[in-house]
């Protein structure tokens, strides 16, 4: 097979899908796994802030799951589909354009995210759904956990494969 | 589908790698389709995959595009399970490995019997009873031919009618119009044809092509040389996504000057100022403005139908300023003396009727014409589509800005063209038609004309005008035909040709086929289904907006027994050629002879490369009288990039193709001179004036980016039809306010012709009483609502119509699912 990895070989290395799973939530597996070919790697779960000091409609940067892949933290102020917290209100996105990986700024008065070089347009509340633009798929949301205790929000997964990647983890 | 997959498997070292022209818009963007064993991945450094990168790291980005879009698994008929990607290709000059939001699904919508195509047909299908059957090629063709050899024998030809595809890219390429055109033209002989998009067998280039100048007479590479870009009544962000980002926008940028100098020494040379003419401000004007600044965008935004006036006024204009070419005029065109006079109009009643500021007028004739200095004319680009294909009067737009063109000499000059945009790919091969006039198939279709209708590659339920007194009068004629078929229980072939025949002889029958990729909403009336195959999975030559001809490669089998179109229209014919030696009909036996194609290629090699060649019939071929020095061969080598007809020559192992049109000044007319034409402005037609009088709003309707036709692929695809889960309608809020509609509720449009639903989508950039709906599509018919009027080539204004709106309700799954933010990049 000389440099080939099987996927039975690449599944051992990397403890397999079913062993990530473990650490997502139900939500994130059961879209997962609707698809031949997709998977749900084993993400380590990060804190990226706490609800209670998140401003309506100002992103704040973080990286997950590991330092080069940028993303945005957002309390939108209304419910939304997939929003956590106690107005579940908070998402978080790639900020990488699924196109070609371009920085996606966020627009608060429309609250979208927009591309500078193809100019695709991605909608922060309605799931990172392409508005108009080149890409074909729609911004990857990042999987928030709420946690009342602390206050805190964790990511724990990624919807979508991250710009520039083979597998969101590296 | 969804799109959560967060890893995907890259293609081995060594991994079958062949080239894919997009088949969906005009541009053809090149791209590489890559196939391995399905139970095999390449290692993520960059010596251990086919792509040569490193996937260890972050890639940088603009490094390349690779997404789940662009993977799939499928089996062949071996039985074995392949992963394919299929990615941009950089080396193409066309797309330099950018990819649409369309292309960039190529391998989602191949077919897997679980994904995209899981509607595909796989085998042909009958309506037996009160369903539909699958059954053999034998049996089908049996019915198929059985029936058109009985009209044939009593009726004549004329009682055939098609409605086929005329194009390239999928559902098209030179094989196909060929098979088909064969089939039709040559050996059933029949004129009743209609192209899959309008009511005739006609051109949308009737007006330029009499002037001498085809349609396609540039290169993309003119876009990144002209000082202006004139684009009218296109919207390429959408329609011609990298045709605009790889070139246009370039030029916008000014990246493109440095070239410009060397290619003009000493010629003032700048950053591109581009002037859209466009009654809606498009998504493509949005962008324009972000890459080039306002100081450089200019917009017309002419009132509905006025075309003509503008260039007329302008024509006017630059004239009385001494901006036109004397010399060029002189020496290399006729007829400007009497056209000056007949399309005379001021600026001031240029304005009048299209509403657009005597400044504006007099900024653009100033950027688009005015010599940049003594002996330096300005490179203008003139680029259109359906704004002037399907507006006021084809023939007459095309016409006015033809004139304009000659006038200033933007044509045959590097930088400059004349140049539709173009929806598809090209692809015309075929014999000449074989009849004397234009029919307007649509009308005699609702007169209860013709016998038997074949829409092949085509649906004209979703694309045509006047929609819907079209598709009630096929619904009525083929109901009549189901219900003689559903009495015939147990009926041999042959006595179901006789109770067929019997219905639409007799009783205002009309037997329907449909030879497609899926059902499609014919499938609601037809009788036959026969199931095509699409690029991919055969081998296919088309040519791009800039004439480049690419050989995509078959790399997967066709679902089922589905079949290129070519070799379904030898099966037809072969199978006709049969009947009638069985009877003895040597003569008309032979009609049908010349179809013994094993392959694509076969045809290919009959049609496109026999042209002009010693000994061949008289042929109507794109590739004109050179295109024998293509063959597959040839091709595969050229690869994506192709070449450009028509081929000059064939030289050290190379094809040589033809970058520019006219650059001699020799036009294609007798004596070589471009004519102009005479066309004064005209008003709106009394059809569509009266829509106009009896209703508030103005239905624009067009192509948008995420969708690829009517549908036909996108409709079973979740990225697009969450997106676009109807038609959507963009109206003026306050407009919206005033009909209590909001984001997301539906309202009927209708007229005197037909109604329709469409999504409401609220958009501030949309004048009030104006509205766009998106065209062709499979859950909102805007050609409903389009009035029968045709310009005298019998191309319809499909731009043109008015109708009223009425809110219908809320669909609470649009609110919650659609996004409704602006579409115009801010």
């Amino acid at each position: 097979m000389g440099n080939l990895v099987s996927r039975r070989q690449f599944l051992k290395l990397t403890g397999g899908a079913a062993v990530g799973a473990a650490a997502v939530s139900t939500d994130a597996r059961a879209a997962a796994s609707a698809d031949a070919g997709g998977a749900v790697l084993p993400y380590k779960a990060k804190v990226v802030g706490k609800a209670g000091l998140l401003a309506s409609d100002h992103a704040v940067a973080f990286t997950f799951p590991d330092a080069s892949s940028p993303c945005a933290l957002l309390k939108l102020g209304t419910a939304v589909p997939g929003g956590v917290g106690p107005d579940q209100d908070i998402v978080a996105y790639s900020t990488m354009c699924t196109h070609m990986g371009c920085g996606v700024s966020y627009d608060s008065a429309q609250r979208v995210f927009s591309c500078p070089c193809h100019f695709s347009v991605f909608d922060a509340e309605k799931s990172g759904e392409m508005v108009c633009g080149q890409a074909t798929e729609n911004l990857p949301r990042i999987v928030l956990k709420y946690d009342g205790k602390d206050d805190s929000i964790t990511a724990v997964a990624v919807v979508g494969l991250l710009y520039g990647r083979q597998s969101n983890i590296l | 589908m969804s799109t959560t997959h967060d890893r995907v498997a890259l293609p081995p070292v060594g991994a079958q790698r062949t080239n894919l022209t997009c088949h969906f818009c005009i541009v053809g963007c090149g791209y590489h389709v890559y196939k391995w064993d399905a139970e095999v991945e390449g290692g993520r450094a960059p010596n251990q995959n086919a792509l040569g990168l490193d996937f260890r790291k972050q890639l940088p980005p603009l490094t390349a595009i690779m997404t789940p879009a662009m993977t799939n698994v499928i089996k062949d008929k071996d039985g074995r399970r392949y992963n394919i990607m299929i990615l941009p290709d950089r080396g193409c000059s066309v797309n330099q490995g950018l990819s649409s939001t369309r292309g960039g699904q190529l391998a989602k919508v191949m077919y897997t019997a679980d994904g995209v195509g899981r509607e595909r047909l796989r085998n042909p299908r009958v309506y037996v009873g009160d369903a539909w059957f699958d059954t053999s090629w034998d049996d089908a063709l049996g019915l198929y031919c059985g029936v058109t050899k009985k009209i044939l024998d009593s009726d004549g030809p004329a009682e055939l009618v098609f409605d086929c595809f005329d194009h390239g890219g999928a559902g098209g390429g030179f094989e196909n119009t060929w098979g088909t055109g064969k089939l039709m033209f040559t050996a059933l002989k029949t004129p009743m044809v209609r192209i899959h998009n309008r009511p005739a067998y006609n051109s949308e280039c009737h007006a330029t092509r009499e002037m001498g100048i085809g349609e396609l007479n540039n290169s993309y590479e003119d876009a990144e040389l002209a000082d202006v870009i004139m684009a009218i009544g296109c919207n390429s962000y959408e329609t011609q996504t990298n045709y605009f980002l790889a070139h246009w926008v370039p030029n916008l940028l000014g990246g493109t000057v440095a070239k410009k100098q060397k290619w003009f020494p000493g010629e003032a040379a700048g950053r591109a100022r581009i002037i859209f003419v466009d009654p809606r401000r498009t998504p493509t004007i949005a962008v324009a403005e972000q890459v080039a600044g306002n100081d450089n965008v200019l917009h017309l935004d002419i009132e509905p139908g006025t075309d003509i006036a503008l260039f007329n006024g302008l024509l006017t204009y630059i004239v009385e300023q001494g901006w036109h070419d004397g010399d060029f005029i002189a020496r290399h065109t006729r007829d400007f003396d009497v056209t000056v006079p007949a399309n005379r109009l001021s600026l001031e009643e240029t304005s009048r009727i299209t509403a657009v500021p005597v400044a504006r007028l007099r900024q653009a004739a100033e950027w688009a014409y005015r010599p940049k200095a003594a002996g330096q004319r300005t490179r203008t680009m003139h680029a259109y589509e359906k704004g002037i294909i399907w507006g006021n009067d084809n023939y007459l737009i095309q016409s006015a800005l033809v004139d304009l063109v000659l006038a200033t000499h933007n044509v045959g000059r590097r930088g400059t063209g004349v140049v539709r945009m173009g929806g598809h790919q090209e692809g015309y091969t075929r014999p000449p038609y074989p009849g004397d006039k234009k029919i307007y198939i649509d009308q005699e279709i609702i007169q209860g004309r013709g016998l038997m209708y074949t829409a092949w590659g085509a649906n004209p339920f979703q694309t045509t005008l006047n929609a819907e007194q079209h598709r009630a009068a096929i619904l009525h004629r083929a109901g009549i035909v189901r219900e003689a078929i559903g009495k015939a229980r147990g009926a041999s072939t042959k006595d179901k040709v006789d109770v067929i025949y019997d219905a639409v002889k007799n009783r205002g029958g009309l037997f329907l086929a449909s030879i497609n990729l899926y059902p499609t909403a014919l499938a609601e009336a037809a009788h036959v289904l026969l199931p095509a195959a699409h690029p991919g999975e055969t081998h296919l030559t088309s040519m791009n907006g800039e004439r480049r001809c690419r050989l995509s490669e078959r790399f997967m089998d066709p679902p089922g027994v589905a079949r290129a179109d070519c070799l379904i229209a030898a099966d037809i014919a072969n199978s006709l050629r049969a009947m009638y030696a069985a009877e003895g009909k040597a003569d008309l036996s032979m009609r049908f002879a010349g179809f013994d194609w094993k392959t694509e290629e076969d045809a290919f090699n009959d049609g496109f490369r026999a042209a002009g060649t010693a000994g061949a019939p008289p042929i109507d071929s794109q590739g004109g009288g050179t295109g024998y020095l293509a063959t597959y061969e040839r091709l595969r080598a050229a690869g994506n990039n192709g070449v450009q007809l028509p081929i000059k020559e064939y030289n050290d192992g190379k094809l040589i193709g033809t970058e520019m049109l006219y650059t001699d000044n020799k036009f294609d007319t007798a004596d070589g001179k471009a004519i102009f034409k005479p066309s004064p402005w005209p008003g709106l037609p009394r059809m569509v004036a009266d829509q106009r009088a009896k209703h508030r709003f103005w239905i624009n309707n067009g192509r948008v980016n995420e969708v690829w036709q009517t549908g036909y692929h996108d409709m079973y695809n979740e990225f697009v039809r969450g997106r676009w889960p109807m038609a959507f309608l963009e109206i003026n809020p306050d407009d919206a306010a005033s009909l209590g509609v909001s984001a997301g509720d539906v309202v009927e449009l209708f007229n005197d012709y037909g109604s329709t639903y469409a999504m409401t989508y609220p958009e501030p950039s949309i004048k009030k009483s104006q509205t766009f709906m998106q065209f062709g599509y499979w859950n909102g018919i805007a050609g409903d609502l389009v009035t029968p009027w045709t310009d005298r080539n019998i191309i319809p204004y499909y731009k043109g119509t008015w109708a009223s709106i009425r809110r219908v309700g809320t669909v609470a799954d649009f609110k919650e699912t659609v996004s409704f933010k602006p579409r115009r990049y801010a």
